[in-house]
């Protein structure tokens, strides 16, 4: 058994994920390649190569992978793939949007998103947006399998001295073209990742009122959520939105506020370590999945609250 | 120019799942049924370029058992000129979909083929991408934005560091995000139009598929219940609390 894990980078630095994804590809196998394509990519190549759980680096360092497409970046993993048993990466938008264009090439039924390793095969994955949880066994030879993130504790990335491998690039699709790339140039945590996340749902009750949402989340160094009612009430962008049919979120504190709790909005939060409840209806659905619940209109509370937040000498960031 | 829009039904999003009590799966008996709701933004977005004049004809697939015909029903009464239904029972995999996909490509030869990013009922986020690779054609995932151009879309994609836009060629793949457009909801005259026009319904068994999963799935369970929580009196408490007993301030 030998896994080939896919990197993720921006050909200066390794993105984070690939740390979780290595985490997790350790517990599967300890013969652990990972392939960095990449253009001028040494540092990321180097980087990796410190990892201890990483047995060899694959670095394909050529200008056709400057950068990520996934039609380029499938056709030179196909040519790696024949010697590995699993082909790994992590499943945010990088992941998700390459392992299946991999898998369908190979004919393999690719396992998405595990959050948990039962053996080589055998897995455990979110459905229903984590509102159930399948333990599913892949038959195929070669496993295609990508990796929650944040279900795993990121990999030591130092330490290590794996040795460095070149690679031959893959074919040139002229497919498709990378245009730009607006990155989100915020002082915020994303959303997807941020160790606090404040939500306002349709009890803020105007767009002007998440002022008030985003004062405690500056206070909190927080990504602001919002429910699917918010977003549909236009109070808000639908990319805070948190849900089934928005981001799933895991973060260490979630405060929802003004938020009733409606089953697609819990799916994307009950996960969350800490869970407040700031709500002036008692019998909001939101209390039955809160650890703290404040019933108390929140247009006194929440003054009140980042009042009490600015006594306290020191916040986590 | 045709475009091809792949719809899915599934448990509606406001429903509460139930596990089955033998852990086989989901309970789906007389539960409400919806189309996957990011599938609802590509029907939108390829009605309205049809609209804008940019495409001649909107064709609506669905994959599944013979109630899924309610699916590329709703399609139609939002705008899609005609359905097609592929018949399959029991979990088709998104490897078998994108491959049944692949057979009705051939044969309508779209220019573009539209779907949801993700099916919000096995959240596997594979089907587009399989029928990219199949096909051989490029692939603009989560698109937010989407420009048709002579030959090419430009595409904006959601990726987690933020926007990223990318063209590719026509033939192209497109799985559509939320943020794309706001569906529109079907008129009760345009509801009446739908049920006349025609739905073609085949066998996936007749297109050569074998539609059998690879994947065994062993067990279904519940997520483990959250621990009863506490309701707290004032902000103090609730901060005091946060700071000392839970520690995540």
């Amino acid at each position: 058994m030998s896994i080939l894990l896919i990197a993720e980078h921006n050909n200066k630095e390794v993105k984070p994920f690939t740390l979780n994804a290595i985490s997790a590809a350790s517990q599967i196998s300890e013969d652990l390649n990972v392939l960095v394509l990449g253009s001028n990519s040494d540092t990321v190549a180097k980087s990796i190569s410190e990892c201890p759980n990483v047995k060899k680096v694959i670095h394909i360092n050529n200008e056709l992978y400057e950068n990520y497409l996934a039609e380029n970046y499938s056709s030179a993993i196909i040519k790696l793939s024949k010697s590995y048993s699993h082909i790994i990466c992590s499943a945010n938008t990088f992941g998700k949007n390459l392992m299946p264009r991999i898998a369908a090439l190979l004919d393999v039924s690719q396992v998405s998103d595990i959050t948990k390793v039962v053996s080589e095969d055998t897995f455990i994955r979110p459905i229903y947006a984590g509102n159930a949880f399948a333990t599913v066994k892949s038959n195929d030879k070669i496993k295609c399998v990508t990796i929650r993130p944040t279900s795993f504790d990121p990999a030591p990335s130092s330490g290590g001295s794996a040795e460095i491998q070149n690679g031959e690039p893959g074919d040139s699709t002229e497919l498709s073209k990378f245009i730009k790339k607006e990155e989100i140039k915020s002082d915020r945590p994303e959303l997807g990742t941020a160790r606090v996340v404040v939500s306002g749902g349709r009890g803020m009750q105007s767009g002007e009122n998440f002022k008030l949402i985003t004062a405690v989340a500056d206070k909190l160094n927080a990504a602001i959520g919002a429910s699917r009612a918010a977003v549909d009430a236009g109070y808000i962008t639908n990319d805070h939105q948190v849900g089934q049919t928005g981001k799933v979120v895991v973060p260490d504190l979630y405060i929802a506020v003004g938020i009733s709790g409606a089953i697609q909005h819990l799916a994307g939060m009950k996960e969350s370590k800490v869970i407040v409840a700031i709500n002036k209806d008692g019998e909001a659905p939101i209390f039955s999945v809160a650890d703290y619940g404040l019933e108390a209109d929140l247009f006194d509370a929440l003054p009140k609250f980042l009042e009490e937040l600015n006594k306290l000498n020191t916040i986590q960031k | 120019m045709k475009i091809l829009v792949a719809v899915k039904r599934v448990i509606d999003y406001n429903v509460q799942i139930r596990v089955k009590e033998d852990g086989s799966g989901i309970v789906t008996d007389n539960v409400k049924m919806s189309t996957n709701p990011p599938d609802d933004n590509a029907i939108e977005e390829a009605v309205k370029i049809k609209e804008s004049g940019k495409a001649t004809e909107v064709v609506a697939i669905s994959v599944g058992e013979e109630k899924a015909q309610e699916t590329v029903r709703k399609a139609l009464a939002v705008g899609a000129d005609r359905g097609i239904l592929v018949k399959a029972e029991g979990t088709v995999e998104p490897l078998a979909v994108s491959k049944i996909l692949q057979k009705i490509v051939e044969k309508e030869k779209p220019d573009l083929v539209f779907m949801g990013k993700q099916a919000i009922d096995d959240d596997c986020n594979q089907t587009g991408q399989m029928l990219a690779a199949l096909l051989n054609w490029p692939q603009a995932t989560f698109a937010s934005k989407i420009e048709v151009k002579e030959k090419s879309l430009e595409v904006t994609r959601e990726i987690d560091e933020g926007l990223e836009t990318i063209e590719v060629n026509v033939p192209a793949i497109v799985t559509c995000d939320l943020r794309l457009n706001e569906p529109r909801y079907a008129s009760l005259p345009n509801i009446m139009k739908a049920k006349k026009k025609p739905i073609e319904q085949i066998n996936a068994s007749d297109l050569g598929i074998d539609t059998k999963p690879r994947i065994d799935q062993i067990k279904v369970e519940e997520p483990p219940k959250r621990k009863a929580g506490i309701k707290v009196a004032s902000v103090e408490e609730l901060v005091q609390k946060l700071k000392n007993e839970a520690k995540v301030i």
